[in-house]
């Protein structure tokens, strides 16, 4: 089926198989590998990305359901070669060790702030509920969120 | 890819998505995938084709006129953050603020949620205690249906193969107290146990109350005996401890258990759940 699905404000046209899950037509079709698999179940939450703004998971969700939608990945989330105020707090706060969820809890937490731009330590908690880490302890995640919003509080930016 | 090969139609219209489901006998549909998708990808489910009604606009959004109209694309997260069900009815806010995680509340349904009918889920036991009704839309036209004669047993409902649900309806519940206690399955955020209340009262003793349990057994239950337990009393503990030895008697025979949550762990915690429900409908 022919399909047309703008990812990080490029337009692509594709003839794919109805099957086929968006996770699999970014890193596959795209080749956006950034948006990593962690699960079978829907659960890990390793695989979000934003779909028209908002946090979803890209292996519940078929790329033919998109078509027309606008997704960002965390490719898209530097601006002209500058990282997000998320990924640098992520850096500067050691907010990962293995990386493997650090994607998903990028664009899981990027969504959340467009809803609640100052949360407390709860809140960025309860937020993360969809989006497991095997590595962290959850602790400089946390901490790497709530420095990200402040900085955005004072120097807001497009995602 | 994980899913196997189906057959994929993007509906425009009510009509057309009843049409397709008409004519293909092996059809499903599809809201927003969140059950079927991950039932596709691990091949529990291999329908030959897909009917998206996820555009059918129509069907999704909440109109707050004397009761709730609640569309069946509406997503839990829509629901969530709607102020008229806030205001209408407090427990079903907090029951889709715990279903899942944000991911998944802004993408699954609660046409969806009550069409697939998984005893671990939220919205229905809502949905019972506070004596909702489901509208549906075939062939030959609308019907509706009590939530009562809605869910018939695990994964099984009144929807008749050829129809949709298009809608549910609410009653006002502003004038009683609701909540919604859930303990969570720490993996899967499904409920282990959830209870609903709905409390009537009048002045310091309560009127009637309404009580339905889910998570536990195949399909959401009404409690009659710990609504007659309530009934007529001050809420205090004695009266808490008999509504919660009453829904304990009724259920102990129906409980599933798992490896988890073996049945008389969740027995106990109904009863626990219930308490902790009536406690804060009375604190809301
Ligand atoms: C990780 C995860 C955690 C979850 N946790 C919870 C939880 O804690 N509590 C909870 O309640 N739920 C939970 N869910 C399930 C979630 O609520 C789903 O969104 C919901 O059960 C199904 O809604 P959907 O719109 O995604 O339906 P779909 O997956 O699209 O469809 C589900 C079924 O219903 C049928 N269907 C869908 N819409 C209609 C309609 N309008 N008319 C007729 N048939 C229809 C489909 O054919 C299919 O058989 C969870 C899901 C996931 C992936
Ligand atoms: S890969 Fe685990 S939730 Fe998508
Ligand atoms: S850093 Fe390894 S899973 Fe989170």
């Amino acid at each position: 089926m022919q399909v047309s699905i703008t990812v990080n404000g490029k337009r692509y046209e594709r003839n794919i198989d109805p099957r086929m899950l968006l996770v699999h037509f970014l890193r596959e079709e795209l080749g956006l590998t950034g948006t990593n698999i962690g699960c079978d179940t829907s659960q890990c939450g390793a695989c979000t990305v934003h779909l028209n703004g908002k946090g979803v998971k890209s292996c519940t969700c078929l790329a033919v359901q998109v078509d027309g939608m606008d997704i960002t990945t965390i490719e898209g989330l530097a601006q002209n070669g500058a990282l997000h105020p998320m990924q640098e707090a992520f850096w500067e706060l050691h907010g990962l060790q293995c990386g493997y969820c650090t994607p998903g809890m990028i664009m899981a937490s990027t969504a959340y702030l467009a809803t609640n731009p100052s949360p407390s330590e709860e809140e960025i908690r309860g937020s993360l509920e969809g989006n497991f880490c095997r590595c962290t302890g959850y602790q400089n995640i946390v901490a790497a969120i709530k420095s990200a919003a402040e900085k955005m509080q004072q120097e807001p930016v497009g995602v | 890819m994980r899913p196997g090969k189906f057959a994929y139609h993007r509906a425009e219209t009510i009509d057309a998505a009843l049409e397709l489901l008409t004519n293909n006998e092996d059809a499903k549909v599809l809201a927003g995938g969140h059950s079927l998708i991950p039932a596709l990808n691990l091949r529990l489910a291999q329908p030959e084709m897909l009917i998206d009604i996820g555009r059918l606009e129509n069907l999704r959004g909440i109109q707050a006129n004397g009761s709730l109209m609640i569309g069946a694309l509406t997503t839990h997260a829509q629901i969530e953050t709607s102020a008229a069900v806030q205001q209408y009815c407090r427990a079903l806010s907090a029951a889709v603020s715990k279903v899942g995680d944000p991911m998944v509340r802004n993408r699954g349904t609660i046409g969806g949620n009550i069409a697939h009918a998984d005893p671990a889920s939220d919205p229905p036991t809502v949905l019972l205690a506070c004596d909702s009704i489901i509208h549906l839309q075939g062939p030959d036209g609308t019907r509706t249906v009590p939530v009562q004669d809605f869910f018939l047993d695990l994964f099984t409902t009144d929807v008749q193969p050829n129809e949709l649900v298009t809608g549910i309806e609410v009653p006002n519940m502003s004038d009683h107290k609701t909540a919604y206690a859930k303990l969570t399955h720490p993996a899967s955020h499904y409920a282990v146990v959830g209870v609903c209340v709905a409390v009537k009262m009048d002045g310091d003793t309560c009127d009637h109350a309404h009580v339905a349990i889910g998570g536990a057994l195949p399909k959401a239950m009404r409690s009659p005996g710990a609504e007659a337990a309530l009934a007529g009393t001050t809420l205090d503990d004695a009266a808490l401890n008999a509504a919660a030895e009453a829904l304990m008697d009724e259920i102990r025979a129906e409980v599933m258990g798992d490896v988890y949550a073996p049945e008389a762990y969740r027995t106990a915690m109904a009863g626990v759940y219930l308490k902790r429900a009536i406690r804060q409908a009375l604190a809301s």
